[in-house]
């Protein structure tokens, strides 16, 4: 058994290098961010000695920009940061409620949308948010930087695609256009500081007559891992986000949904239930729309 | 096993500490810096009696390393009294008794401080659900809630 260790490096190379030379030792090596995921992990099914690689010290991990086609925003940047950045919350309500549903304030003070990610729950309340609104990881490894859609990074519970030597530096977002807007809900039976028991975010784009012309549905805690539903964005383009519209996206998510039965609820109940999610959200969306 | 040197402060106080890298900073505060106003409830961040703040925002010590407090300032239970007497949040939850057991008092003060720090007037929901993280089996809340209340008047007028 060897022995915990801890580095804060302050540059992405630097970063890198104890990642790479740790993958070609064949010695474990983490990364963390707000910890709240990793650190619960370290005392309880996981006390294996590594490498704690803090990437709170990087500059690039850290950045929060909103340009005019692109907005990034830092893998380890807390929620709460995010949620008091009001121009962010503007852009993208619905992914910013997603974050702001994850735990309690003091949760909220460490955790990061990048962790969140990174650890791979079916149920991470952020990530179906992510893939509505279109985000893509930014991944740096001693190859180089790589990018890779949030419905691609995730491989299945608990694992994502990145490599030994690989880490999450950010997530990078289409900045929204006019007529766009996003919404995120999730079901649990408490009104506070729980685990989704369905979830389902929608972004939709109308033109100047209330056509819906792009779409984009995400679901979670209804799979091992969170989904794009490209049969529910279908469904909403070229409508008018009417009633039968709706309807038909919430069918295409409860179709896409292979849950569990477990404690919250069972696989039908939350099959019904993710389709009544993505009619809410989708309505939501809708209405914000006309607003942006 | 490599201890670490942390060099942070704490309730104002510059400080220096040696940690082993996968200790919280819960277990650092309570075991050898005898600073023990912080409570262990469940060390799995669920129900906040570790709360403190680093730079004045809420978190749990338990769902932090030591060495992450590196060049923060941490403010603990210890350091909300004042030499003038206790804090209005303290006066407050021993006026309405809101505290029988008093495991999560101190992480409760410690969240409550930080609520009326951003939302000096906040109503019912609004300090209902800021303090959801912070667990309490003995009072069933309400009059933590009437305390922060209070306390909230008080630090708006003060007597």
């Amino acid at each position: 058994m060897g022995a915990f260790g801890y580095v804060a490096p302050g540059s992405l190379d630097e970063a890198l290098t104890v990642l790479s030379e740790h993958a070609s030792l064949g010695k474990r090596a983490q990364v963390l961010a707000g910890g709240t995921d990793l650190l619960v992990q370290m005392r309880g099914l996981d006390r294996e000695p590594r490498t704690i690689v803090d990437i709170k010290k990087l500059a690039e991990t850290n950045r929060v920009d909103i340009g005019a086609q692109e907005v990034f925003i830092g893998a380890a940047v807390p929620s709460a940061v995010l949620n008091e950045n009001q121009a962010l919350v503007d852009l993208y309500p619905g992914l910013l409620e997603a974050a702001d549903l994850i735990g309690s304030t003091q949760i909220q003070g460490r955790a990061t949308l990048g962790g969140n990610l990174c650890n791979a729950s079916p149920a991470g309340d952020s990530i179906p948010a992510m893939i509505a609104a279109g985000a893509v990881c930014v991944i740096a490894g001693s190859g180089g930087t790589r990018e890779l859609p949030v419905e691609d990074f995730v491989t299945g519970v608990g694992t994502n695609a990145l490599g030994a030597d690989e880490f999450l530096v950010g997530l990078k977002l289409p900045a929204p256009g006019p007529g766009t807007a996003d919404a995120y809900l999730r079901f649990i039976p408490r009104t506070e500081m729980d685990i989704a028991v369905a979830g389902c975010g929608v972004s939709v784009t109308l033109d100047g007559s209330g056509k819906c012309t792009a779409a984009r549905v995400g679901i979670g805690a209804v799979a091992p891992r969170a989904l794009l539903v490209p049969a529910a964005a279908e469904a909403l383009i070229g409508s008018t986000l009417d009633d039968a519209a709706l309807q038909a996206a919430g069918e295409a998510c409860s179709a896409a949904a292979s849950p569990i039965t477990d404690k919250r609820g069972t696989d039908v109940y939350r099959r019904k239930v993710v389709g009544v999610l993505c009619r809410r959200a989708a309505a939501i969306a809708r209405d914000r729309a006309r607003q942006a | 096993m490599s201890k670490v040197q942390v060099t942070t402060s704490i309730n104002g106080e510059e400080m220096e500490f040696l940690c082993e890298p996968q200790q919280t900073l819960l277990e650092v505060l309570r075991e050898t810096l005898s600073r023990t106003g912080t409570k262990e409830g469940c060390a799995t961040g669920d129900c906040g009696a570790c709360s403190v703040l680093v730079d004045d925002r809420l978190v749990c010590a338990c769902l932090m390393l030591g060495v992450e407090a590196e060049g923060h300032e941490i403010t603990t239970i210890e350091g909300i009294a004042t030499d003038d007497g206790l804090h209005p949040l303290q006066q407050k939850f021993l006026e309405h008794a809101a505290l029988q057991c008093g495991i999560c008092t101190p992480g409760l003060i410690v969240a409550a401080k930080s609520l009326l720090e951003k939302h000096p007037d906040p109503d019912e929901t609004t300090i209902r659900y800021w303090l959801a993280g912070n667990l309490c089996r003995c009072t069933g809340y309400d009059k933590i809630i009437r305390a922060v209340q209070d306390a909230a008047k008080e630090l708006a007028h003060p007597a």
